[in-house]
C-alpha cells in the first residue's frame, strides 16, 4: 500500500521543514495515521521500547509507536491507581478518546508498568492486544531461537489482521526499507556528534520521533531530503558544553525540555527513542528473516535499563556513550515513576563519580509545561563546567 | 487422645510450626553468616528451590527480608538509608530496604543475613531484574535469569502439545541446564538427578497440600485467614519449598483444615462477611490492618497475594518423576505464568471465585511500592463491576513505606464499606 501521509514538508527550505515536522509531532490528532486510515489502511500500535516494525510492515499494515502523549488522561485515569508514569495513562488515553484508532495492540515486558498495560488494554478494546514477549535473558543461548519463534507467533497474528500470509519477498522488502532507515539515523546522529552546531538537539528529536508515526518509506524521502541540506547549513560552533542525555528511553520529555537544554548544551548523543534506533547494524534480509531479526536484537544492539543483557551493563554502556561522542556531562534524567529509569539513575550517578565525569540530575514528566527552574539549575551547571 | 486434647493439639497447629520453622530458617541463615558463608538470594515468584537444594544452597528471600523490616516497624531506618544512597522514595521499598540490608553488611531485625554467592530471578517481577543487577554491582556474583514467558493475552494460555507452549518450555529448559551447570561451577558440587527427583518429591506434596488447604477455605466458617494466617503459610512454601519439612508442614496442615472443617470450627467467632483481598498486604501497620476488618466480623478468605507469591504453587501442579528436567520446565512455566496472571488478568478468577467462596466483598489494595501488583488494579476492578454485583473497596496505600499509610483515612474508608455491606445485607434480608 503507497500513501502519503506527510507531504507538506516538500519543497521547503530547512527552517520550514523543521517547522512542518514540530507542527505534525505535536499535533495530537495524528494526521498521518488518519490519512492512512482514510485510505484504507490498518494500523497496529506497539508501545515502548523496540518492536520489530518490519513484520507489520511486511503485512502492508502502519506500524505505529504509542509512546504517551501530550495530553489528559481524562478517561484513561479511572482505569489506572496513582503512583504510575504518565506515559502508561496518555497512551491509552490516545486509544480511549479515539485519537489513534487500531486494529491491534502489543505491549512488551519492558517493565511492570507496561507489562499490565496489555492486559488493561485488552479489557477496554474488542481487537487483539498482546505481549511480546521479547527475552530477558539475553545471555542464554537458547534466546535467539526462543525468539525467533515468538517473533513467528506473532507474524501470525498479524496475518490474522490482514487475511494473508507475509512472504518471504515482502519481509526481505521491508528490512531493506528499515536497513535504510537505520542508516540515515545513524547519519543523523553523525551529525549530532561530529557537528552539532549544525543541528539541534530537538530538531534531531523531531525528525527522529516523527519516524515512528508514518510510512517507514516516507521518513526515509524526508530524512535523505533533510540530511545534505543539514550539512550545508551555515552553522557557527558556539561555547556550549557537549552532554549525553540519558533517561528518555520509554515515556518522552516534552519538546520543549528538550529545546530549554539545547540552548545551554549540545546534546551529542542520547537515548531518546532507543527502539527506533537500537539495531545498530543492518539486518540480513536474505535466508531466515525472522531469526535475523531476532539475532539483530540481541546481538547487534544498542541498551536501555529495560533489556538485561549481562553483557552490557547500563553504567559502562553509558561511559563508553559519554567517551564514544566526546561529550564532557551528561544529563541524568527520568520519567517521574518510572521504576527502571529511577533504579538506573543511581547506578549511573556512582559510576559517573568514580569516572570524575559530571552529571546533572532531574525527574521530568511528559505532561511539564514550565522549565524556568530546570534551565536555570542547568545553566549553572554548565557555567561550573565552562569556568571551573 | 481425647478430643479436647487433640483439638487443642491440632486447631492452630499450623500457625505454631510455621511460626517455628520460620524461626529456625533465619537462625539457620544468621549461623551462616556469622561464619562467612554466603547463600543464594532468590525471589518468591520462581525461587528455582528445586534446583538450589539439589545443591545443598541455603536460600534467602529478600522480599521477605524487606517485609519483615515492616512488619516490625524498621523499616522506615532501611528505606532513609537507601533513599540517602541515591533511591528515589518512588521506588520498590523492598529493593530499598534490601539494598540497607546489604550496605549494613547484613543486619537485619531476625539476625544477620549471609551475602550472596549466586543471584537466581524469574522475569515474574520487572523489579527483580534490576534488583538482581544490584547485587551484582555489589558483589560481582553470578547472576541468572530466568526468563518465562507469560501469558500473551488474556485467556490464551498454550498446553503441552501446542506448539507455542513449546517454544516456550524448550526456553525454560535450556536456561535450567544452564543454570544446572552454572550451580555446578558456584558450589564445586556435580549435578545428581536422583537429589533433584527427591527435592521435587518435597514439592510435589507441598504443592498437593498448599492447593488443598486454599480450597478448605471454602467452607463456611472459613477456616484460616488468608491475609495473616496466610502469610505464615506463604512463608513456609517458600523458604521450604523443596525440603522435606515443608512437604510434611502442607499434609499437616491439610490434616487441620480438614479437622476444623468437620467440625465447623472458623477463624473467627461470628463470621459475617466474607471476603478477599487483591495485593500485598499492609505490612507497616499489618495486624492493625488486618483488625480493621476483622472488628466488623469481616474475614479474608482468599488472597491474589496466596497466588502469586507462592510462585503459582496454588496450582498444585506436581511433577513427574520420570522426566524430572522436562517436568520441571513444564511446571516453573506453568506455575509462574499463573503467578503472572494473577496479578495481570486476575479479573477472570476473582469473577468466579464470587460463588465458589461465597463472597461479600473484595477489597484491592494498590500500592505505590509495586506495579506489578497495583497498575491493572482499578481497572480489574471495572471488570469485576461490569461482571457481578458485588461490593469492593480500593485502598492505596503501601507493603513498606509508613509514610503513605493513613490509618485514620483508612479506617473511615473501611468502616463506610462495612456499612454499606450491613446495609446490603439488611436490603437483601427484607426482600426474601
Amino acid at each position: 500500500m503507497s500513501v502519503q501521509t506527510f507531504e507538506s514538508w516538500r519543497n521547503k527550505p530547512l527552517d520550514e521543514i523543521f517547522y512542518e515536522c514540530r507542527e505534525l509531532l505535536e499535533d495530537m490528532s495524528f494526521p498521518t495515521v488518519r490519512r492512512w486510515r482514510e485510505s484504507g489502511g490498518k494500523v497496529i500500535g506497539h508501545f515502548q521500547v523496540y518492536f520489530p516494525e518490519e513484520i507489520v510492515h511486511a503485512a502492508g499494515i502502519l506500524p505505529f509507536k504509542v509512546r504517551g502523549a501530550q495530553i489528559e488522561a481524562v478517561q484513561a485515569d479511572s482505569r489506572f491507581g496513582s503512583y504510575l508514569c504518565s506515559i502508561l495513562k496518555t497512551s491509552l488515553e490516545l486509544a480511549l478518546s479515539k485519537r489513534v484508532e487500531l486494529e491491534m495492540f502489543v505491549t512488551h515486558p519492558i517493565c511492570d508498568a507496561a507489562r499490565n498495560l496489555g492486559a488493561v488494554w485488552g479489557r477496554n478494546f474488542s481487537y487483539p492486544c498482546q505481549i511480546l514477549y521479547l527475552p530477558q535473558n539475553a545471555n542464554s543461548p537458547a534466546a535467539a531461537t526462543y525468539l525467533c519463534n515468538e517473533y513467528a507467533r506473532l507474524q501470525r497474528s498479524v496475518e490474522t489482521i490482514t487475511g494473508r500470509p507475509i512472504l518471504a519477498d515482502d519481509l526481505r522488502h521491508s528490512i531493506d526499507i528499515y536497513n535504510r532507515n537505520r542508516a540515515f539515523l545513524r547519519a543523523l546522529y553523525a551529525i549530532k556528534r561530529e557537528t552539532p552546531w549544525l543541528l539541534s538537539a530537538d530538531e534531531a528529536y523531531v525528525l527522529v520521533a516523527i519516524g515512528g508515526m508514518m510510512p517507514r518509506e516516507e521518513h526515509n524521502d524526508l530524512l535523505e531530503a533533510v540530511l545534505p541540506l543539514i550539512a550545508a547549513r551555515q552553522g557557527r560552533k558556539q561555547d556550549k558544553i557537549r552532554v549525553v542525555f540519558e533517561g528518555g528511553f520509554c515515556e518522552q520529555p516534552p519538546l520543549d525540555l528538550i529545546r530549554a537544554i539545547a540552548r545551554s548544551c549540545y546534546v551529542v548523543d542520547d537515548d531518546l527513542l532507543i527502539g527506533l534506533r537500537w539495531i545498530l547494524e543492518d539486518v540480513a534480509s536474505e535466508g531466515d528473516q525472522l531469526l535475523n531479526l531476532a539475532i539483530a536484537y540481541l546481538e547487534k544492539s544498542s541498551y536501555s535499563p529495560v533489556q538485561h543483557d549481562l553483557r552490557k551493563p547500563k553504567e559502562k554502556m553509558l561511559i563508553e556513550r559519554i567517551r564514544n561522542s566526546r561529550a564532557s556531562a551528561a544529563i541524568l534524567t527520568a520519567a517521574k515513576m518510572c521504576e527502571p529509569g529511577l533504579e538506573e539513575q543511581v547506578a549511573y550517578l556512582h559510576a559517573l563519580d568514580a569516572e570524575g565525569i559530571p552529571y546533572f540530575i532531574s525527574e521530568f514528566e511528559e505532561k511539564m509545561t514550565t522549565f524556568d527552574h530546570m534551565e536555570i539549575q542547568l545553566e549553572t551547571f554548565v557555567e561550573n563546567i565552562l569556568f571551573s | 487422645m481425647s478430643g479436647p486434647q487433640q483439638q487443642e493439639s491440632i486447631v492452630g497447629r499450623g500457625n505454631r510450626e510455621g511460626a517455628d520453622l520460620f524461626r529456625q530458617w533465619f537462625c539457620e541463615l544468621n549461623r551462616i553468616a556469622e561464619q562467612g558463608g554466603a547463600a543464594a538470594y532468590v525471589f518468591v515468584m520462581g525461587s528455582m528451590c528445586e534446583i538450589l537444594r539439589t545443591f545443598n544452597l541455603p536460600v534467602v528471600f529478600p522480599e521477605i527480608n524487606s517485609l519483615q523490616t515492616a512488619v516490625r516497624h524498621v523499616s522506615h531506618e532501611y528505606l532513609n538509608q537507601a533513599e540517602d544512597y541515591g533511591y528515589s522514595p518512588d521506588i520498590c521499598g523492598y529493593v530499598k530496604a534490601d539494598v540497607a540490608v546489604q550496605l549494613g553488611g547484613g543486619k537485619h531485625p531476625m539476625g544477620r543475613i549471609p551475602k550472596p554467592s549466586i543471584a537466581v530471578l524469574t522475569n515474574a517481577c520487572n523489579t527483580y531484574i534490576k534488583w538482581a543487577e544490584i547485587w551484582d554491582r555489589m558483589y560481582h556474583i553470578p547472576v541468572f535469569t530466568l526468563d518465562i514467558p507469560g501469558t500473551r493475552a488474556a485467556n490464551t494460555q498454550t498446553w503441552p502439545g501446542d506448539p507455542d507452549f513449546e517454544n516456550d518450555r524448550r526456553y525454560v529448559q535450556a536456561q535450567i541446564s544452564e543454570l544446572i551447570a552454572l550451580c555446578e561451577r558456584v558450589t564445586g558440587i556435580r549435578f545428581d538427578i536422583d537429589r533433584l527427583r527427591e527435592v521435587m518429591r518435597n514439592a510435589n506434596e507441598m504443592s498437593r497440600g498448599w492447593k488443598n488447604v486454599l480450597e478448605f477455605n471454602k467452607s463456611c466458617p472459613s477456616l484460616f485467614n488468608a491475609l495473616t494466617d496466610g502469610t505464615i503459610y506463604l512463608g513456609v512454601a517458600n523458604g521450604f519449598r523443596g525440603s522435606q519439612e515443608g512437604g510434611h508442614f502442607f499434609s499437616n496442615l491439610v490434616e487441620e483444615m480438614a479437622f476444623k472443617a468437620a467440625r465447623g470450627i472458623g477463624t473467627l467467632t461470628e463470621e459475617k462477611y466474607r471476603l478477599t483481598f487483591i495485593g500485598v498486604p499492609c505490612y507497616p501497620i499489618f495486624r492493625r490492618f488486618n483488625e480493621l476488618f476483622t472488628e466488623w466480623g469481616g474475614n479474608f478468605v482468599h488472597s491474589t497475594y496466596l497466588w502469586f507469591a507462592s510462585g503459582g504453587a496454588n496450582l498444585g501442579f506436581e511433577y513427574d518423576l520420570s522426566r524430572p528436567l522436562e517436568s520441571l520446565a513444564e511446571g516453573v512455566l506453568i506455575s509462574v505464568r499463573d503467578a503472572m496472571d494473577s496479578m495481570f488478568y486476575q479479573d477472570r478468577a476473582i469473577i468466579e471465585m464470587v460463588d465458589s467462596y461465597h463472597l461479600d466483598g473484595v477489597v484491592y489494595h494498590p500500592v505505590k511500592s509495586c506495579r506489578t501488583t497495583s497498575t491493572g488494579m482499578a481497572d480489574n476492578r471495572r471488570s469485576l463491576m461490569a461482571a457481578r454485583d458485588i461490593p469492593s473497596l480500593f485502598i492505596e496505600s503501601d507493603m513498606m513505606d509508613r509514610r503513605v499509610v493513613t490509618e485514620a483515612q483508612m479506617k473511615n474508608r473501611i468502616d463506610a464499606f462495612f456499612e454499606g455491606l450491613a446495609s446490603r445485607k439488611q436490603q437483601q434480608a427484607a426482600v426474601r
